[in-house]
């Protein structure tokens, strides 16, 4: 027999086997999932999920395909979260303190609770980034938030009422469009492309026959 | 931490880890690959296909499932829609909001076109958000669109379609200039330098990443500039038929609005199918590295509309799906943890094939060694090899695994797995679909208006695809699609809409002598567990 947890679905109890996910357990005890469920495996943010353990005073926030269910798992899904997105035109903004305050002034209503960071299920802290577009610093911003999934759970805990991935999301396209140097040979392939020098080598290999380019592959030189 | 049963192993694989990783492993020839193929890759199992009996590609092999979907009944029919007063009337329709339907809506706005789009999901549930490894582009001085042209010919054993693979290799380095001024996050040098790595099938380092949310961090960002420029997007709301008109074109879609059932018609000018791939179909019963959405259905809605599919008959097993823990099972490893010097190794701790083979070699490799081999290890929920992950900083450094891949450390850390100091299990996962839906250079399909980008079209990549080609793909052929849709607006006079081809095509299934209860396309699988339903929960 294998070993089984009892969870609570929306304060529902099902036993379910003890090795499933909070998803697969939804969908083991008959749920059809259409919201709070994207890519199932940790990169889409769509399954955010608030869940207390039986006797315990503590909320815990997760995302449901990547976490375990555990016994006296009390499970509430948060499939949408309303963030505030300030829709700008990327090539007309300037990488400095003003666009955050014209755009996401709330950010500077933050108390310094620490609650986002606290919440967040891929581990980021989220204050500290958060300071950092305070700061117009948004190299530091952008790093510290990269591997952000925009769930929302942190903006779900916040008394600021601050949608901290979208604030991120501005930094990161703001440092890889404006503070990063500009890839120099990228530049120029795309220059000879455009300048059609690279039409002739095309060409020539468009026109190679099945045999000719069957042999060309076969023999290519590979970078070591 | 792995359980006592997997720890003999692990020391033999411990044991010969400085040997393995100095190893530089011989590559197969050509005969050895075409052999190792038709002995032990998925696609080559006959029994697992069968010909199609109507449509376009009537005679043309494909999975059975697939087969069950492209031979089952329309869900609507002439009738259950008003045809004549639709919901929204625009100039392009855009089905899907991925990588490619954001990327064409983009370019279909910036031509001056009235775009909407729509998904079953939400913008951004798709394979572009998973892909983890990078993306091709021959930018690098020793390297040429044409040495790019013919890795992914040659990886795709020369089948594809060549002059789409001259659009993707030639457009790709201002694709990823164009990505780069939207504000993605390439890896870069000190001095802007893009930072490459090879990938399977590569003769040059052209892999360009955004450490392993290459896919993630391109998906947002296209998602925040459709949000940016206003572009509606229906979400959670599923294309269920092509409308086509008077003229035999395609001139909008049924919509189904997932929650509520609520089906409506928009008319448009032309249309875009961008679903993406097939992965929740579990051909042959894989596990599969993708997204909910992902079955079929723009294969579907376009062979129903009269569209031909190319090479629907062959499917990408990613070699390194995770094997071990189930919470993971078939969740995608990225081919990066090989570009950066991890090793296969089987039970013995042996290295058993070069790691940089393309993806269906060492798929085949894999299947062999655990197969017929013997070489594999019972991971108690079906076979694996190793993934010697610690060879990453063994070779590159400490600290390189967390800052190259931090997805996947994080991956398996959250099931108490060190990959820095432990090797992985993986074991080939259902990853892409090759084929698609035949298009030509504007991106259009068969069908009058009805243009088609992404993992949804064949051809591309031949029988093959190389990694990181397929989120260049979504970028040059979304982008192009969005382009030609938008641009073509101006020529087109929608005429009578009609869907007179969904009886047309039940009456082909009649006497086609199909005997299916079966309705398409599938919109979501299905994971819920058959029950019985005589005994009720326990009463507390």
């Amino acid at each position: 027999m294998e070993k089984t947890v009892n969870i609570f679905l929306f304060g529902k109890k099902y036993e379910v086997p003890a090795d499933l996910t909070i998803m697969t357990a939804m969908e083991y005890a008959g749920y059809q999932l259409k919201r709070g469920c994207g890519c199932r495996n940790g990169f889409c943010g769509a399954c955010a999920t608030i869940y207390r353990i039986a006797g315990k005073q503590e909320l815990k926030m997760a995302l449901a395909c990547q976490t375990q269910v555990e016994d006296g798992m009390y499970i509430a899904t948060m499939p949408f979260f309303p963030l505030v997105k300030q829709v700008y035109d990327i090539e007309k903004v300037t990488p400095d303190q003003m666009i955050m305050m014209q755009l996401y002034p709330e950010i500077y209503a933050c108390v310094g609770c620490n609650a986002c960071t606290k919440a967040c299920p891929q581990g980021l802290n989220t204050m500290q980034y958060i300071a950092y577009a305070q700061r117009g610093d948004f190299k530091a911003c952008a790093d510290e938030s990269f591997d952000c999934v925009m769930c929302g759970i942190c903006s779900s805990r916040c008394p600021a009422g601050i949608s901290h991935p979208q604030v991120a999301m501005l930094a990161r396209r703001l440092n890889g469009k404006y503070l990063t140097p500009d890839a120099q040979h990228l530049l120029e392939k795309v220059r000879s492309i455009e300048a059609g020098e690279i039409e002739a080598a095309m060409q020539e290999m468009m026109n190679k026959s099945d045999e000719e380019i069957r042999e060309a592959y076969n023999t290519r030189d590979i970078e070591k | 931490m792995y359980p006592e049963k997997f720890q003999e192993s692990i020391r033999k694989v411990e044991a010969l880890r400085a040997e393995n990783a100095a190893l530089e492993p011989v590559r197969m020839t050509a005969k050895e690959k075409e052999e190792l193929l038709a002995a032990y890759h998925p696609d080559y199992r006959e029994h697992e296909f069968e010909n199609l009996k109507i449509g376009p590609n009537a005679g043309d092999k494909v999975p059975h499932e697939l087969a069950d979907m492209l031979q089952a009944h329309p869900r609507i029919h002439e009738g259950d829609v008003d045809l004549e007063n639709p919901a929204y009337d625009v100039d392009v329709l855009i089905i899907g909001a991925g990588g490619a339907g954001c990327a064409a809506a983009i370019e279909a706005d910036e031509a001056g076109a009235n775009v909407l789009m729509a998904t079953k999901l939400r913008a951004g549930d798709a394979n572009t958000m998973m892909a983890e490894g990078g993306i091709q582009a021959a930018d690098k001085e020793n390297d040429s669109p044409a040495q790019h042209f013919l890795d992914a010919y040659g990886g795709g054993h020369f089948a594809a379609k060549k002059e789409l693979v001259y659009k993707l290799v030639t457009e790709a380095p201002g694709d990823i200039k164009w990505l780069n001024e939207l504000g993605v996050e390439f890896d870069k040098e000190e001095d802007g330098a893009m930072v490459t790595t090879h990938g399977g099938g590569t003769s040059r380092k052209r892999m360009h990443a955004c450490k392993d949310y290459s896919g993630a961090e391109i998906m947002r960002t296209l998602r925040d500039e459709v949000l940016n420029r206003r572009i509606p997007i229906l979400e959670f709301t599923a294309a269920i038929e092509i409308i086509k008109d008077d003229k035999g074109a395609a001139a909008g879609a049924v919509l189904l609005n997932m929650e509520t059932d609520e089906l409506f018609v928009v008319r448009s000018k032309t249309v875009i199918l961008a679903t993406g791939g097939a992965g929740r179909m579990h051909y042959q019963g894989f596990p599969t590295s993708n997204h909910y959405g992902a079955t079929a259905d723009g294969l579907v809605l376009g062979y129903r509309a009269g569209a031909k599919l190319l090479y629907a008959d062959t499917l990408q097993y990613h070699p390194t799906g995770a094997a071990y823990p189930t919470q993971i099972f078939g969740a995608l490893v990225t081919e990066k943890v090989r570009s950066l010097g991890a090793k296969l190794v089987n039970c013995d701790g042996e290295v058993f094939v070069h790691p940089l083979e393309t993806r269906d070699v060492e798929s085949a490799a894999i299947i062999r060694e655990t197969g017929e081999r013997g070489k594999g290890i019972d991971t108690g929920n079906g076979q694996a090899v190793w993934l010697d992950s610690p060879m990453i900083d063994l070779k590159n450094g400490e600290g390189t695994i967390e800052k190259r891949i931090p997805a996947m450390y994080r991956m398996f850390l959250k099931r108490g797995i060190d990959m820095r100091k432990e090797p992985i299990l993986v074991y080939p996962t259902l990853h892409y679909q090759n084929g698609g839906l035949d298009i030509n250079t504007d991106c259009m399909t068969g069908v009058e208006n009805l243009y088609a980008a992404g993992e949804v079209v064949g051809g591309v990549h031949g029988r093959n695809r190389l990694m990181g080609n397929s989120l260049l793909d979504v970028v040059v052929f979304g982008r192009d699609a969005g382009r030609a849709a938008g641009q073509h607006t101006k020529d087109v006079t929608v005429g009578t809409l009609t869907l007179a081809h969904t009886a047309e095509y039940d009456k082909q299934i009649s006497e086609a002598g199909i005997d299916t209860d079966l309705v398409s396309p599938k919109l979501l699988p299905n994971y819920v567990r058959e029950r019985n339903t005589l005994t009720g929960p326990e009463i507390q």
